[in-house]
């Protein structure tokens, strides 16, 4: 018995060492506040960018903690949006807070509903079914122009001010506020669920599916509801997106979207929260300079970085960071 | 009515020969290494750049264009099978799919920047043009070139596949792998040959693709999705299973376009999901 409660203890020791807040954790937040006040003119574009972060931080959790690759992860972004955006330029339900749950509750529905049925297959089968969805989703939105308003997007959504106080201004000042609140509170539920212990299962079916039913693991019930969450933040990243947009077109259900938050998060490295920040970030810089110059050396540049970044193997920018620092360690 | 019927599937079908050709090297490979690759709509795009500016700035013959599209475009795809794609054969499938998808998006940078982003056009020899009269009513030439193309395509691979020693490796390594290696066949080599005469096929499915969809630098990521879709519901390393799969595949993409032209593109998405959700190995797949 002695035996058994010790490591029970070691185990809830190692789970309360992982989750316990680190220094360094401060400097993304503290980045996005100050570039908020350093850089005014491009508050807009910086809502867009944590609207990004938001979008790969609910792809990590599913692609990075349970090792589920998707190639339709933006099916949930676009549902958000749509839902958001409907809701109001078609009902008039202005409010905008019960319209972002209402985006990432529809996510979220669709997520549990349709990760009950993909989330049986794996390999090639379940990367062509979840880009079959996606593109699915843009299709049938082509098809229900008289709602989507397909290509030429969905107008009318007049977001009513927030708390009754903040309106959408010009410059989008208090909607990066909103943007980078949203964003905070779904990292801390992240932070919660990756670090429990239900966290740590979904590191064991990532690193061997094959042995975690062997131990007594649901492994299918976990994946439905780390892919449900994931679907639910995405969605709240498509409502946000519609909501600060005042406009969505098909665009937002598109392979290139899914591919978009795919390299964003690879590029930040996969697993560590962190890399969906850092990705972000380093694929707007990437976007904004390269694509001045032409669209053509942007794209060039997105894949040679991307083929970059793979050959290392060490899992993006972070884990490359890590990589290093272990290096420089060892050698002191 | 009857005439509806028949140019359904008669483009059905002729769109269904171009999908075949462009694939069938792509679901050999798969089934060889099962190596997960986007880009293997790169190696028809370059086949279509090849034939079209032959054509065009060198007045070479439509055949002999298609022809040093195929040679041309099997070379370079052993280059680039022994300096990249080795590299990541035992890599996770994820690293497979983003290192392709980065390949497509260079290629296509390079073709935009090279030959602009807007398509170019594509002039038929004259004995293709026009129509075929085929008793009951006339065809577009072309088209019925495409389909005559596709079924001496299939008769041949089927007779190499099932009737030579070449054929029998490559069902043997397809089947299994280790067991294959283990009785002296360098599937590794085995690999490389299959590699470029299927990026030949793709170049050359490029070439004939031009006049039914058109060639821009985005066809490489545009029309991937259907080149995939042929593999997966076929079947990894079935030609058989790649036939079937373009034939349901061109048909559907045909009929839906033709019966309803707003939402027509949605039934081969969804038939894709009911097939891989009732078949995940795919029609003619192992397991």
């Amino acid at each position: 018995m002695h035996g058994v409660d010790s490591r029970a203890l070691q185990a809830r020791a190692y789970l309360a060492q992982r989750h316990r807040w680190r220094l360094g954790e401060a400097l993304p937040w503290a980045l996005a506040i100050a570039a908020f006040f350093a850089f005014p003119n491009s508050v807009f574009v910086g809502t867009q960018v944590l609207i990004l972060v938001l979008f790969a931080l609910s792809l990590d959790l599913i692609l990075g903690y349970a090792g589920i690759v998707t190639l339709g992860h933006a099916a949930f972004f676009g549902i958000g949006a749509y839902a958001a955006g409907g809701l109001s330029a078609h009902l008039g339900w202005n409010e905008p807070l019960s319209g972002l749950l209402f985006a990432g509750v529809c996510a979220g529905v669709i997520g549990v509903v349709s990760g009950a049925i993909l989330l049986r297959y794996h390999g090639l089968a379940l990367i062509m079914l979840t880009l079959a969805m996606g593109i699915m989703l843009q299709e049938a939105g082509n098809a229900w122009d008289s709602f989507t308003g397909g290509y030429d997007g969905l107008y009318g959504i007049k977001p009513a001010p927030l708390l009754g106080r903040f309106e959408n201004d010009l410059y989008g000042y208090h909607y990066y506020w909103y943007a980078l609140i949203v964003l905070l509170l779904m990292f801390l539920l992240s932070r919660r669920v990756v670090h429990s212990p239900f966290g740590a299962s979904l590191l064991g079916i990532r690193e061997n599916p094959a042995r975690m039913p062997a131990i007594g693991c649901a492994v299918l019930w976990r994946k439905i509801v780390v892919y449900t969450l994931s679907a639910f933040m995405a969605g709240l990243a498509g409502g946000l997106f519609a909501q600060s947009n005042a406009y969505v077109t098909l665009e937002v259900f598109s392979f290139a979207r899914s591919g978009t938050v795919l390299i964003v998060l690879i590029l930040g490295g996969t697993g560590r929260l962190y890399g969906a920040f850092l990705g972000g970030a380093i694929y707007y810089l990437l976007e904004h300079n390269l694509a001045k110059l032409s669209p053509e050396f942007w794209q060039f540049g997105v894949g040679l970085v991307l083929l970059g970044v793979v050959s290392l193997r060490h899992n993006g920018l972070l884990g490359l960071q890590e990589h290093l620092l272990q290096r420089i360690r060892r050698r002191t | 009515m009857l005439h509806a019927l028949t140019s359904i599937l008669f483009d059905g079908l002729a769109y269904a020969m171009m999908l075949f050709v462009i694939s069938v090297g792509l679901s050999i490979t798969m089934g060889l290494m099962g190596f997960i690759n986007l880009a293997h709509g790169v190696f028809a795009m370059a086949g279509g750049y090849v034939t079209v500016l032959l054509m065009y700035d060198a007045g070479v013959p439509f055949f002999v264009s298609l022809s040093v599209a195929f040679v041309s475009v099997a070379a370079a795809s052993v280059l680039a099978e022994r300096l990249i794609y080795a590299r990541f054969y035992d890599s996770s499938e994820l690293d497979q799919v983003l290192m392709s998808i980065a390949l497509v998006f260079m290629a296509i940078a390079t073709c935009t920047y090279l030959f602009g982003p807007d398509p170019l056009p594509m002039q038929l020899p004259p004995y293709l043009k026009g129509q075929v009269e085929l008793g009951f009513r006339s065809f577009p030439t072309y088209r019925f070139f495409l389909i005559c193309v596709g079924f001496v395509m299939i008769a041949l691979l089927v007779l190499v596949f099932d009737k030579t020693l070449i054929g029998a490796r490559i069902r043997a390594a397809v089947d299994n792998r280790a067991m294959a290696q283990s009785v002296g066949i360098d599937v590794r080599r085995l690999f490389t040959l299959t590699f470029a005469v299927g990026s030949g096929f793709a170049a050359l499915g490029g070439g004939l693709a031009i006049d039914i969809v058109g060639l821009q630098p985005t066809f490489a990521i545009q029309y991937l999705v259907q080149f995939l879709i042929v593999v997966a519901v076929g079947g990894l390393g079935s030609i058989r299973g790649a036939f079937a799969a373009a034939l349901i595949i061109g048909i559907v993409e045909n009929a839906g376009k033709y019966l309803w032209p707003e939402g027509g593109g949605f039934f081969i998405y969804a038939i894709t999901v009911v097939l891989l959700l009732l078949r995940p190995e795919g029609l003619y797949g192992k397991g």
